[in-house]
């Protein structure tokens, strides 16, 4: 990355370029450079050395993200002993190696490359967009360069050459909508290529041509950036020296004067990014190099798709109106508070103490999620809160705390590098979870053997220099039977860790299960006539898995989502438990959460029947904990989860709402039930950056604060809490806290937090696994992993080290029940749906983005065997019907879904997907089956009627009528 | 009857095809049943197409033929006009000490029968009741230096790759000779293809290597044909395959062709493009010994130091060191090239004076004008001024005289040449095959090339920025192409500087 260091508070962690990574090894080697004495571990280049010691060696091709390449020649020194001047970058210490940094040899060669750089390059230094921020500039200084003696005749920056076209001049590809490629500026040091490389591991860069003619190119000779490979994922950006790869906004800004370092609020991994500002106009998010989740890496969502917090759609003035059939009224903040905490009080005096509720969001803080529960417990009085966990990863925490005793994953993401056998189930890391697909792609080229259980070939099936050793192709709605017979291949041939089962596990259940699996009723052979997967591949992957060294689980709501998840779930414990796969790195149980904070807002309390720390309510010792601060009773019976609540509203005895940060109309499933519970209701509270679809039916509109707004902490799929800083003020007044505060307050709580490291000395106050955790620590750690507490002070990076948190890890059975929701003469085909990598969730942020260039719909896609017997062809409108509804949308023929299986994506509201899904949902947690609809498709000219009445009723529904001044 | 008419390129491009087809006319003609064998070269271009005829007293040669000297071989042989004798009495012959390139031109290519009864097999024969350690510790004691250019001890590097531990090593044979002006690789694996096998053999046996690679350059489709033909003829053989001669070790190779580009005869950039990357040069360390193929420890050497492993081991590392000179030891096949009466392959010890070289061998040049310069060791070797000649042929004698002998590659140059013209060819050189991984060998010979036509123009003052140029790419280049290219620079601006201001004091 570039080097360029505005002051920003850094909390002891240095953003000086060490020119190579560290190295890992833990044998230290003593060397003397220009006089210091500096001890090292073996394996650091001479340059890292120096720059431990303090001394930056001039450089330009070498950065701290990839491997040394020593093409750059400005880092050459000179060691004693040896012939030459050899390249630091390239060069491991030895013991008792000298070193001289500047010799006049090598300030005399560094100045001659130094010449030959500058004299291939434009002097439009004043008017470049990386003036001040760029290596080639600084080098220049530091070699002393004050002469280009060079008569250069070819060069490749100027356009027109004697009159003549120059055939070197390349212009600049501006294709990509966030930032530039400009060759005029490029110095060839293959950074971007082998960022491209080991960083993303997408390969879509490499320099063309040889000698002179080398040009760093994206794709092929016809491609731009766009048409290309790239993901956009921003490394070449951040790796770039010059202006060569510029971000769009450094040009139309400016280089930024501070930074904040943050948490992205997209997906689960947790990136950390610095965000780059201009007093409070945000420059650039740029990934923070060290972000434990991400280690300096970002995806094309969190460093560029930002633009939606200033999007002109964003509401920033409270709105309410009596009926949904009316126009918005814009209002005061009083009054819309004073309206809102009306009605709800009013609902309960006429319907009772139960009749109303609220959603805390996945999206918000911690501290937010805390307080909404808290309210909705001590306030509204009673357990009706849920939140969209239970519609994504409720199944995990359900199974993994009988298994385990934890609701969580078992490790951290660095565990992965570790790992040598892989299964990703239900998961599509490259588009759902990128930047931690790229720490595995990492690994995996480093020779880790990959098993993807999955209906449809994902990318990493194969993607360039990886392929996975087996691809279980299931049907939709098959998982437990599928894992159940990979558990009895392992059983039955004897591949199991029986020490770590006797050591951590229960014999007895184990027995039990053994048993269960070992009925050749569960074996591949059996089963494939109903899993469709071929039983040798079943076979070879179990045993791959089995015997293959520190086997990982990585999953995600391929497994949950579905009427078995947690079935799914324990099955997948119980194979993780089977191979001894659990207690140390490389290793364990990894669900790869969907949403920045869906991990903490399930820790926080946020489901009805769970206090903060995942303790029910029914305990009478849990609750007194709360009723003591809280000074309120808290209801010991779990209230009404959301589907629970949405028939409540039906039927008339549930009928006020307060929802932060979801839109249940989009994402939850049988869209036409949630309306019609929508409908039903005396007064809906949305507080949300935009009127999004569940606003259509809101009688209150109370705007949220982005993730750059406001304080807090979001806790990752690794358990880890990140700091999210503030880093502009609230454009719509109030961070979500506070919203959440006042409406409190406006009811009767009489709160005072100031702040929400308040929020988080209660939370630590009140619940062990966060009984250490402090802003003071989340400052000085820069993030940790609960449980932090007495036992583990500084956090638990991998968890049941020795043992599991429940004691013994506990086999369950897992009969596979078949899904109710079949594939019929009606609904021939198995509908399952997912994501991409531009688009986030239900869109609402991503679509106000220029994100949009690489997926502007929804598309359907389908077996080119399914839609020939249909007529279908590319790019034909389809009907896409369930017993639940019908939409329509485009269909794309593509062989990576099996035939009699379709797959689409929900991040266009335009398509309403779960106007399709049906209101099947798993066993345990009533998380909805998205993941298998029975369907049948058509040819059709057009919308839906439902599409038509919808796209009317949200016209109508988002009228505003501006306040009079 | 039997005939001997080369079928290597030089020989061909001279006309060897059609006097082949004219041998087989004439027989046919007169009914005569002749064999005609297509032998590698004899290493005389000059007497190219030379054609061997056996008789009663042995082989006798004619030469240059043509299809209309063919008649002649089939009448009185004394009195052809072309006759030059045994080849062994030919002085340029005569002279030579044989050893890499014993067979070459002697045997049929491609007949293993020929190849044995010439001594073939005998060392990997002997190599094969040896330890490994012991087949190293011969090559090392041989004194076998790296005959492609770097003169690097074979007996380290095999030492180096023999004790990484490894599930898989590689020995591969670099085959891609791009010096101008050098054809010693391609002579020796047209014309005893057998022996570039069986040294990678004994290599393979010696640093427990299973697996060997020849990168061969496409521009050498003959040679390709050959060796190609070769591993088939040695694996059907059982020379190579799961039991070396039923040795119960292991040893198979193939051909690989390279794209056509100089800098992949540099180790690291053809180990780049024999695993499909782009060819670019690798930084060192790690070295290719330790993380070379596919990052497995490997052996990388050239055709000739591979191809004189065998007689090495058939007649003893003592016997090969006892050829040469100082730390040269050995034997080397010069490539004697340019504007010369005498031009073609001279295997001998080390430690001829270059004077002895280009005129009692060479004799001098083919116009007959004086020599003005000899540019040894390809494209990037220096320019030596006959003030100069009594270098003895040595790689540290060539080192300290501030030159390199490359791979032997000797070219001669006359009084007409413009050495200005020669400096400016040889950045030009650079800037087209430079891999363009490293900044002094990217920009620096495209401005280099620029710097020397200023000069040309008269420009003085560039010659400073000349000077520097070559002491940036000579210090701070990744590699020998962009290190070594201020070789020809330098010595043609430091040895010829007339060539260097005559323009501008003609313009005063």
């Amino acid at each position: 990355m570039k080097d360029f260091i505005i002051p920003s508070k850094d909390y002891g962690r240095s953003d000086r370029d060490m020119g190579t990574p560290a190295s890992k090894s833990t044998q230290m080697v003593t060397l003397t450079i220009d006089s210091f004495q500096i001890t090292v571990p073996a394996g650091t280049s001479v340059m890292r050395a120096s720059a431990e010691a303090g001394i930056q060696v001039p450089k330009l091709c070498a950065t701290d993200s990839v491997e040394a390449f020593g093409s750059c020649r400005l880092c050459v020194v000179e060691i004693e002993g040896r012939r030459g001047t050899p390249a630091s970058c390239t060069t491991p210490v030895t013991e008792g190696m000298i070193v001289h940094t500047q010799s006049a040899k090598v300030k005399k060669i560094r100045k001659g490359v130094m010449e030959l750089y500058i004299s291939d390059h434009p002097l439009d230094c004043l008017t470049c967009s990386a003036n001040g921020d760029c290596e080639l500039q600084d080098m220049a200084g530091a070699v002393g360069l004050r002469d280009v003696r060079y008569a250069a005749v070819d060069t490749h920056f100027t356009a027109r050459q004697n009159g003549e076209v120059n055939p070197l001049f390349i212009p600049k590809d501006d294709s990509n909508p966030y930032f530039t490629y400009d060759p005029a500026k490029c110095i060839v040091c293959s950074r971007c290529v082998r960022a491209c490389e080991e960083v993303q591991g997408t390969f879509a860069l490499t320099i063309e041509g040889r000698g002179f003619d080398s040009r760093v190119k994206a794709g092929l000779k016809s491609d731009t950036f766009l048409t290309s490979d790239c993901v956009s994922c921003g490394a070449c950006v951040a790796a770039c020296p010059t202006a060569t790869l510029q971000e769009k906004s450094v040009i139309a800004i400016g280089t930024p004067e501070r930074s904040v370092i943050t948490t992205c609020a997209y997906c689960g991994v947790g990136c950390s990014f610095k965000a780059e500002l201009n007093g409070d106009e945000l420059v650039r998010m740029v990934p923070y190099k060290h972000g434990k989740a991400n280690r300096g890496h970002s995806c094309v969502k969190g460093r560029f798709a930002y633009g939606y917090s200033a999007h002109s759609d964003r509401i920033i003035k409270p709105m309410i109106r009596d009926a949904i059939s009316d126009p918005w009224r814009e209002v005061s903040w009083d009054a819309a508070i004073g309206f809102a905490a009306g009605k709800m009080r009013g609902i309960q005096a006429q319907y009772g103490q139960q009749a109303i509720g609220g959603i805390t969001s996945s999206r918000c803080t911690n501290e937010e999620t805390y307080l909404v529960q808290k309210m909705i417990r001590s306030v509204f009085g009673n357990n009706n809160t849920d939140t969209c966990a239970r519609v994504c990863h409720s199944p995990t925490g359900f199974g993994l705390r009988n298994a385990f005793g934890t609701s969580a994953g078992t490790q951290d993401f660095d565990s992965v590098e570790q790992t040598d056998v892989v299964i990703i189930i239900g998961a599509n890391p490259t588009d759902g979870h990128p930047v931690f697909a790229s720490r595995l792609k990492k690994r995996l080229r480093a020779g880790a053997k990959l098993i993807v259980i999955d209906p449809r070939r994902i990318d990493l099936v194969k993607t360039p220099h990886i392929e996975a050793s087996y691809h279980l192709p299931l049907m939709p709605g098959t998982n437990v039977a599928v894992l159940t017979a990979i558990a009895h291949v392992i059983v039955t041939e004897a591949l199991m860790d029986q020490d770590f089962i006797r050591q951590r596990c229960d014999w007895d259940e184990f027995a039990d299960y053994a048993a269960f699996v070992s009925d050749p009723r569960h074996s591949p052979e059996a089963t494939a006539f109903l899993t469709g997967v071929n039983a040798d591949d079943l076979r070879g992957a179990a045993r791959l898995f089995a015997k293959g060294g520190n086997g990982a689980i990585y999953y995600g709501l391929g497994v949950t989502e579905h009427s078995q998840g947690s079935t799914t779930v324990m099955a997948i414990a119980n194979l993780a438990m089977m191979t001894g796969n659990l207690g140390r790195p490389g290793v364990g149980v990894n669900p790869l959460r969907g949403q920045n904070n869906v991990q903490g807002a399930c820790d926080m309390g946020s489901f009805p029947h769970e206090l903060p720390g995942y303790r029910h309510v029914s305990d009478d010792a849990t609750r007194a904990v709360f009723e003591k601060l809280w000074g309120t009773v808290i209801d010991k019976e779990p209230g009404l989860r959301i589907p629970n609540m949405l028939d409540a509203a039906v039927e008339g005895t549930f009928r006020g709402i307060y929802i932060q940060g979801e839109d249940i109309l989009q994402s939850d499933p049988d869209t036409k039930h949630v309306s019609a519970g929508l409908a039903a209701m005396d007064c809906v509270i949305v507080q949300d950056l935009f009127l999004n679809e569940t606003a259509n039916y809101a009688h209150v509109f109370l705007p949220g604060s982005t993730f750059l707004e406001k304080d807090g902490t979001f806790t990752n799929a690794e358990r880890r809490i990140n700091r999210v800083r503030r880093v502009m003020a609230p454009r719509n007044g109030y961070a979500d806290w506070e919203v959440t505060q006042l409406l409190a307050n406006a009811m009767g709580a009489g709160w005072t937090y100031t702040h929400p490291a308040q929020v988080m000395d209660e939370i630590a106050m009140t619940t062990p696994s966060f009984a250490n955790v402090s802003y003071e620590l989340l400052e000085e750690k820069g993030s940790v992993q609960w449980p932090c507490n007495e036992l583990a002070p500084e956090g638990t990076p991998i968890m049941h080290i020795g043992g599991f948190a429940r004691g013994k890890g506990k086999f369950i059975v897992t009969e596979y029940i078949a899904t109710e929701e079949r594939s019929g003469p009606r609904f021939p085909l198995l509908l399952t749906t997912g994501r991409i990598l531009s688009q986030y969730n239900v869109g609402a942020q991503t679509r106000r983005t220029d994100n949009t260039i690489w997926h502007a719909e929804d598309l359907l896609e389908i077996h080119p065997h399914d839609a020939e017997v249909r007529g279908v062809n590319e790019g034909d409108w389809i009907k896409l019907a369930s017993r639940s509804g019908d939409t329509t949308l485009r269909a794309k023929i593509t062989d990576r879904v099996a035939p009699g299986v379709i797959y689409t994506t929900f991040h266009h509201p335009e398509t309403q997907a779960n106007v399709i899904t049906t209101d099947y949902s798993d066993w345990a947690t009533n998380c909805p089956e998205y993941k298998v609809t029975a369907v049948q498709v058509s040819k059709t000219n057009g919308p839906s009627e439902w599409q038509k009445d919808y796209a009317a009723h949200a016209a109508a529904a988002r009228r505003i009528v501006p306040a009079a001044e | 009857m039997k005939i001997y008419i080369p079928g290597d390129a030089a020989a061909r491009a001279l006309g060897a095809d059609d006097v082949a087809r004219a041998v087989q006319a004439q027989a046919a003609l007169r009914g005569i049943d002749v064999t005609v064998v297509r032998n590698g070269s004899r290493g005389m271009i000059w007497l190219e197409p030379l054609v061997e005829v056996e008789t009663a007293a042995g082989r006798t040669a004619f030469g240059p033929c043509e299809p209309a000297d063919v008649a002649g071989l089939f009448d009185d042989l004394a009195a052809h006009p072309k006759a030059v004798g045994p080849v062994e009495s030919i002085p340029f012959f005569a002279r030579q000490t044989r050893l890499t390139f014993a067979r070459v031109g002697l045997i049929d290519p491609l007949s293993l029968d020929d190849f044995q009864a010439h001594g073939g097999l005998s060392g990997l024969r002997r190599a094969l009741g040896m330890t490994g350690s012991d087949i190293v510790a011969e090559v090392t004691a041989s004194g076998l230096r790296g005959r492609g250019g770097a003169g690097f001890p074979t007996g380290i590097k095999w030492k180096t790759v023999a004790e990484a531990q490894a599930t898989q090593k590689y020995i591969v044979c670099n085959a891609d000779e791009g010096d101008s002006g050098t054809f010693a690789d391609r002579m020796l694996m047209e014309g005893d293809p057998f022996t570039l096998i069986e040294g990678m053999i004994i290599a393979g046996i010696g640093v427990g290597a299973t697996r060997g690679y020849v990168y061969l350059r496409s521009e050498y489709p003959d040679a390709i044909a050959v060796m190609t033909e070769a591993v088939r003829v040695a694996r059907a053989f059982g020379m190579l395959g799961a039991s070396v001669l039923g040795s119960g070790q292991a040893f198979d190779m193939d051909i690989r062709t390279g794209a056509g580009a100089y800098v992949c005869g540099e180790e690291t950039s053809l180990l780049n493009s024999l695993e499909g990357k782009r060819g670019i040069v690798r930084a060192k360390p790690p070295l290719p010994a330790l993380q070379g193929f596919l990052g497995k420890p490997t052996v990388v050497n050239n055709v000739i130091s591979l191809a004189t492993i065998p007689v090495i081991f058939e007649k003893g590392a003592a016997f090969y060191k006892d050829f040469g000179l100082g730390r040269s030891r050995g034997t080397i096949p010069l490539q004697i090239a340019g504007n010369v009466q005498f031009g073609g392959l001279f295997e001998v010890g080390f430690g001829l004076s270059l004077l002895e070289i280009v005129n009692d061998i060479a004799g001098g040049t083919a116009t007959g004008r004086p020599v003005k310069a000899v540019q040894v060791g390809g494209p990037l070797g220096a320019y030596f001024p006959p003030s100069k000649f009594q270098t003895a042929f040595g790689y540290e004698d060539f080192d300290q005289a501030g030159g390199l002998i490359g791979h032997a590659g000797i070219t001669l140059f006359d009084d007409t040449t413009d050495m200005l013209g020669m400096a400016r060819f040889a950045m030009e050189f650079c800037a087209i095959e430079s891999c363009g991984k490293c900044t002094p060998c990217r920009i620096g010979a495209v401005r280099g090339v620029e710097t020397i036509d200023r000069i040309a123009q008269g420009d003085t003052a560039a010659i400073p920025l000349l000077t520097d140029l070559c002491e940036t790419m000579k210090d701070g280049s990744l590699c020998a192409l962009g290190g070594f290219t201020p070789f020809p620079v330098m010595s043609a601006l430091t040895h010829f500087p007339d060539d260097f201001s005559r323009l501008k004091e003609a313009a005063e």
